[in-house]
This record gives structure tokens, sequence and C-alpha cells, in this order.
């Protein structure tokens, strides 16, 4: 890649947040003056903490960036600074070109507006000159598919109309960099299929896109670039693939850092779990699924707590939460438990999960131990159903379902039930 | 931590598109570098206005603009009806209160006459400021979501209160007709006045609006404070019943010689003192510099602390 080519350098860049440790940090004008007043030498003990830890990496023109790394690594804070909401604390940012930002869909829109006049006001906020808005009206108009409604306040538009109409007015931005953060979590998948091929579009005309997703599959399909940070700073830097699997490769690191330190995960730690492994090696997806723990006591003080769990699949979709006060099951003070998460729905497709673990207190602090990629659980390729399975006839849920079609053809004198008698009836 | 180098924006060129090195001398590398459009760096000190910067964004300035003056007409039951009778009903209790019980005179004219001409413009100043100093508050979704010179916001909370001033005079003009008080030559010099006053109006909550960002019960104190500017401005009563020894003092409130001034161009009653206008027109600019400075200064963090 040419110098010539390049869209943003990116050098050394830093982000900082201060946080006042102890004393909560002020935020009225009169506590501040009082606390001047009374420790007029007094500075408080503030704690640093880097969101961006001295990040530096190139994109070139036309490239499709994907962003990716756990919450909290940093993606968001890079996107903001990118794209001139807040300043860095440290390093540069070289841009060549007009950054456009999608950082939130239907910023400004307001409820008692009619939608004419949302697409004006948000395409303004977004950097659209009116003129260029007057001229892509219709286009955007069309893409929402909203004509009937235009000029009806947007507070009556239904959930879906809105999501769709802000989607259409940020899609038609064209700015030499396009950042996107995220936004495709809303939208039912049709609306997202259209989003994501409208990136495309704006990908292929030269245009340079950098998108923050925690969407694994996404990102291989439509980035060809990937930038994995983690804590702040950059883990890996390089093609798409490569991006998603370092990713993976981190999860899993992380997860085995989890089994050899408990002490270092999150959480105020009276409690921890110290194994967890799934029953059996391969489950069926529409088997009983089991994981079985144990937690020690680490501390005393901890009266009732109780349990929780999540399941992800690869795609880092939540699948299911396992909170035991479901059951109203919480659990007493013990030096040490033992015992077994089960679930059997949701059916789940074949592939790989993880089960993230928590113990969880009824008090003030609210996580006692956290434990991310506790266990994965591995689900075969057989699935519960009784024929044989296209792979497109499961491709868009995303668990597989205990389901029945029941069907009468009017006006014959059989009924039809489930459709399974009578196809073998018919041969 | 303490960042070192002050903001360097490149002024924008339009971005070369066609992929050719724009200008600059070679770096190191034997290829030529483009200039970059934009550096992004940590900024320090003060800042510069950056008025191309603004121009380059008058459309969404336009915008927002007119996005307030519609919803305020939507929401309101009356709509366009509350924006005259607001200073009709408080130039009526100014009469009931201070002209008939309490008998100020009004230089001549009828008190109702003195004091809504009066109002029209202290509304404009109110409004501007209350609307500039909350409007970082309450846009806080847009300030931390999306990029554009911040002051556009305060800008833009003026042209509400210039509609404002031209409704409510138009209400004065049949006011003024029935009780013949005809207006001389230095009604031409009305949109001075209103400019002065905004810009004192806008510099103060300018300030107001980067406090408020920080601590949140600033925007508590403010309407005390213009209570108090209220009564310490001659709206309810003229420059002239101030007694003698008190006047220099009391002339230090820059709004004592513009609003003198804007009744001398509406009604026609006497001279303003030149000095207090002068006075209230250099403290409007610098007020309204400073606290472009210091917004301008304080805005780096407001999408940290919004």
């Amino acid at each position: 890649m040419s110098t010539g080519d390049i869209a943003l350098a990116v050098r050394g860049l830093s982000k900082a947040y201060s946080i006042s440790a102890g004393k909560r940090q002020t935020t009225t004008l009169a506590e501040t003056l009082v606390n001047r007043l009374r420790h007029p030498f007094h500075r408080a003990r503030r704690e640093t903490f880097w969101a961006l830890d001295d990040v530096s990496f190139e994109v070139c023109r036309g490239e499709v960036v994907g962003i990716i790394g756990r919450n909290g690594a940093g993606k968001s804070t890079l996107l903001k600074i990118l794209s001139r909401i807040t300043d860095p604390t440290r390093g540069e940012v070289d841009l060549h070109g007009r950054v456009g930002s999608l950082l939130e869909v239907g910023t400004g829109f307001h409820a008692e507006l009619t939608g004419r006049e949302n697409i004006y006001l948000n395409g303004a906020i977004l950097g659209m000159k009116r003129a260029e808005i007057g001229r892509r009206f219709d286009e955007i108009v069309e893409f929402a598919g909203v004509e009937q409604f235009l000029n009806t306040p947007v507070k009556h538009y239904s959930s879906g109309m809105y999501v769709r109409l802000a989607f259409a007015v940020a899609a038609h931005l064209e700015p030499e960099i396009l950042l996107v953060d995220e936004v495709l979590a809303v939208g039912d998948l049709q609306f997202q299929e259209k989003c994501l091929g409208r990136i495309r579009d704006v990908a292929g005309a030269g245009r340079t896109v950098l998108f923050v997703s925690h969407n694994l599959q996404t990102v291989s399909l439509l980035c060809n670039k990937g930038l994995v940070l983690r804590g702040g700073r950059v883990v890996f830097s390089g093609d798409s693939h490569g991006a998603v699997d370092a990713y993976l490769r981190d999860l899993e690191a992380t997860r085995l850092a989890g089994d050899e330190n408990s002490d270092a995960r999150p959480g105020s730690g009276e409690y921890r779990f110290v194994s967890a492994e799934p029953c059996k090696a391969l489950f069926h997806g529409g088997d009983e699924k089991g994981v079985v723990f144990r937690v020690q006591r680490r501390r005393a003080g901890l009266s009732r707590f109780y349990l929780s769990g999540l399941l992800v699949d690869a795609n880092g979709h939540t699948l299911g939460q396992f909170d035991s006060r479901l059951h109203g099951l919480t659990l007493p003070e013990a030096e040490s438990f033992e015992g077994r998460l089960a679930f059997r729905t949701p059916w789940l497709k074949p592939g790989t999960y993880r089960v993230d673990l928590y113990i969880c207190s009824l008090g003030s602090s609210p996580i006692v131990d956290k434990w991310e990629n506790a266990c994965t659980v591995y689900v075969s390729p057989l699935t519960p159903y009784a024929f044989p399975v296209p792979a497109d006839a499961i491709a868009l849920g995303t668990v597989l379902t205990d389901f029945r079609w029941e069907v009468e053809t009017v006006g014959q004198l059989q009924g039809i039930a489930a459709g399974t008698e009578m196809d073998r009836r018919r041969e | 931590m303490a960042p070192e180098t002050a903001e360097v924006q490149s002024p924008p060129p339009p971005p070369t598109t066609d992929g050719q090195p724009a200008e600059g001398p070679p770096a190191e590398s034997a290829a030529p570098q483009r200039k970059p459009w934009l550096v992004i760096r940590p900024r320090s000190g003060w800042a510069a206005l950056d008025l191309r910067e603004l121009w380059r964004f008058r459309d969404l300035l336009l915008t927002l603009a007119l996005r307030d003056i519609k919803l305020r007409y939507r929401q309101t039951v009356l709509g366009v009806a509350w924006v005259v009778l607001q200073p009709l009903l408080g130039a009526a209790i100014f009469a009931f209160v201070f002209g008939l019980v309490a008998k100020l005179p009004s230089e001549g004219i009828p008190y109702f006459v003195f004091a809504y001409a009066g109002l029209t413009a202290w509304t404009a100043f109110q409004t501007t400021f209350t609307k500039a100093s909350t409007c970082l508050v309450q846009n806080a979704n847009l300030v931390t979501k999306v990029y554009f010179p911040r002051l556009v916001l305060p800008l833009s909370t003026a042209f509400g209160a210039v509609i404002d001033f031209v409704c409510g005079l138009a209400m004065l003009v049949p006011m003024l007709a029935a009780f013949h008080v005809a207006p001389g030559w230095p009604v031409l010099l009305l949109p001075v006045w209103l400019a002065l006053l905004l810009l004192l109006a806008l510099g103060a909550g300018l300030v107001a609006a980067a406090l408020s960002a920080q601590y949140r019960d600033v925007q508590y104190i403010l309407p005390v404070v213009l209570q108090l500017a209220m009564y310490a401005s001659p709206l309810a009563y003229a420059l002239k019943v101030v007694p003698e020894k008190w006047q220099t003092l009391y002339s230090l409130n820059p709004l004592v010689g513009l609003l003198e001034a804007v009744r001398w161009s509406l009604l026609g009653s006497a001279a303003p003192p030149v000095a207090a206008v002068a006075y209230g027109a250099t403290v409007a600019a610098g007020t309204f510099v400073g606290g472009a400075m210091i917004f301008r200064r304080a805005e780096r963090r407001f999408a940290d602390v919004l």
C-alpha cells in the first residue's frame, strides 16, 4: 500500500478518563465550591482509566475494516475520537477524507416532527447539506418504505418503520470515510440484510469503512481487514479472517487464564468457581445439556447469593440466561459447593457455544464472580429432527425449535396432520 | 497525561479524490506524502472561534433553529398566540403592580405601553439566555453521538428570540397608534439594540452552558439570577427614577443602557446617556467574545461529561 492511498493513519492514540477514587465525584457546582473552601489544597486522588492505550494502525482507501473486541475494549471510544466527538489524550490521527459517522440510528429524531421533517433534520445533523438531502430525498424514502407516512409525526410510526427511516437517512451519507458502530443490532433480519447490502455498496464505491461489531459472521463476510482490541490496545491488525481467529484465540486464552487465576476475574470474590466442565463431550441439540461446576468460598461475609449463567453462540448472540432466582434458588454460606447446570431448551444448532457463569449477591455489589467462557459446549451435527436437514432449512434461526405444522386442505375428506403421515401415504 | 500540542486543524481544501498527492515536500520515504485533510490531536489551552467551520455547518444551524420554532408552535395549545400573549400578560401585570399600585412614572407615556416596549426586548434577552444555557444538556444525545461545531447549538437559539421579538413588535404598532405615540428616526436603530442584547444573552448563555454541562445544578440557579437582573434593570421603571447617588452603581448593569435605548427607539422617549449605551455595547461584545472563547475551551470535554 503506497502512502498515497492511505485513508487514515492512527499513531499512538490514547484516551484517558479520570475516575476519582474514594469520594464520589462531585457533579454539582455547589458541592465543588464547598469542597474547595473546606479543603483548599486537597487534590482528589484520581485514578486514570486508559480506554485506549497507544493504538496505531493504518487503513487504505477502499478497505472495509472490522473492529472487534470484548465489551470495554475501547472500540466505541476509538470511533468517537475518529469522529471528533471527543478529544484524544495523546497521539494523532491523519484523516485523508471527510468522515461520516453512524454511531447511533436516528440521532436527533423528534417524535413530534413528521417523517419528512425528520429526514431533513437527521440529514443535517449527520452533516449533509440541505440541497444534498433534497436530491436524495426520494431514494431515502424508497429505501425506508415509508412513502405514505411522510407527513405523519414520527411518534405514530411503528418501531420498525422508525428504525428503517433512521437508517435510510444515514445510509445515504456519502463520506469518504464511513464509521459505523454496531447499529445493525436493531431491526429485523430483512432490514439487517438491506443495511449490510448498503454498506457493501458504499465500500464497493471505493470508500473506506470502519465497522465495529460483535457479530463475527458479519465481520468475516463484510470486511476485508480486521482490527482486534483488548483493554484499549491493538492485539491484531491484518486481514479479517485472521482477526476473527485472533479474537477467538484471545477469548480462549482468557478462559484459560480464568481457569488458572480465578481471583483475577471480575467480581468481589467471596466465592469463586473453581471448575466448570460440560457433562458430555458432545451433545445432541435436543438433549438435556449440562455443565458440572464447583464453587469455593474465598472469604467469609456473604450470606446469601444466587447463581446465574449465559449461553452464548459462536456469533456472540446470547441465547439464554440461567438465573437461579427464577427457581427461587438462593444459596447459604458454606465452604464449597458443587452442582450441575442443566437445560433442555433451547434446542441448539450444531456448533460451539460458550457458557458464562456468574455468582451474584442479593446485596449492594451484585457480582461476586464473573467467569466469561467458563466452558465450551459442543453440539453435534445430528439434529433432533426425523428427516434429513438441508443446510438452509436451519440457517436463519439462532436456535432450533420444537415445532409442528398442522395443515388441512379445505374441501377434502381427510385432514392432514403434521406432514409426515401424508407424505408416506402418497408414496 | 497533560497533552502537549494544541490542535492544528489544517484548513480543509476540498479533499483530493483522484488520488494525486496534494502538495508538500516528500517526507522520509521516497514516495511523496499527501498532506492529510485533517489531523486530530489533543487540544490544550484556548481555541480559536473557527468561523469557517461554523459557516460550513450553516445548514445545521438553520435546521436546528427551524426545529425549535416548529416544535414550540406544535406543542403549545395556543400556538402562535402564546408568543404574543406572554409579553402582553407581563405588561398587564406590570401595569397593575407598578403602574397602578406603586404609581411609578413612565415619562409621559401610558404605563402599559411603556412596560410592554421594554418587555419585548427583555423577553428576547431572557429566552435567548435561558435556551442557550440549557441547550447542551437538552441536546446531550446529539453532542455525544455526532460531530458538529458545538457553538451551533446555542447560536441556533437566538433565531427563535428574533422571531418572537418581531411578533411582539407587531402587537406594539396598534398600541402606539391608539395612544398617539410616534417614534422618530431612532426606530431605525432598533435592530442594533436587539443585536447587542442578543450578543449579551448569548455570551452569558455560553458560559452558563459550559458550566451546566459539567455541573448540573447550575441550571437551577439561573432563573434566580434572571429575576434579580430583571429588577435591577430599567424595565418597570425608567433610569431617571433611580436616585442620583445610586445611578452610577446602577449603570454597571449593561442592560441599563440597552433597554433605555430600545424604549428611545420604540417610543420616542428621552435619549439615554451615550455613555450608558456605549458601555452596554462594549460589555455585550466583550461578553460574547469571552463567552465564546470559554465555551470553545470547555467544549472538548462535553462529550465526556454529558
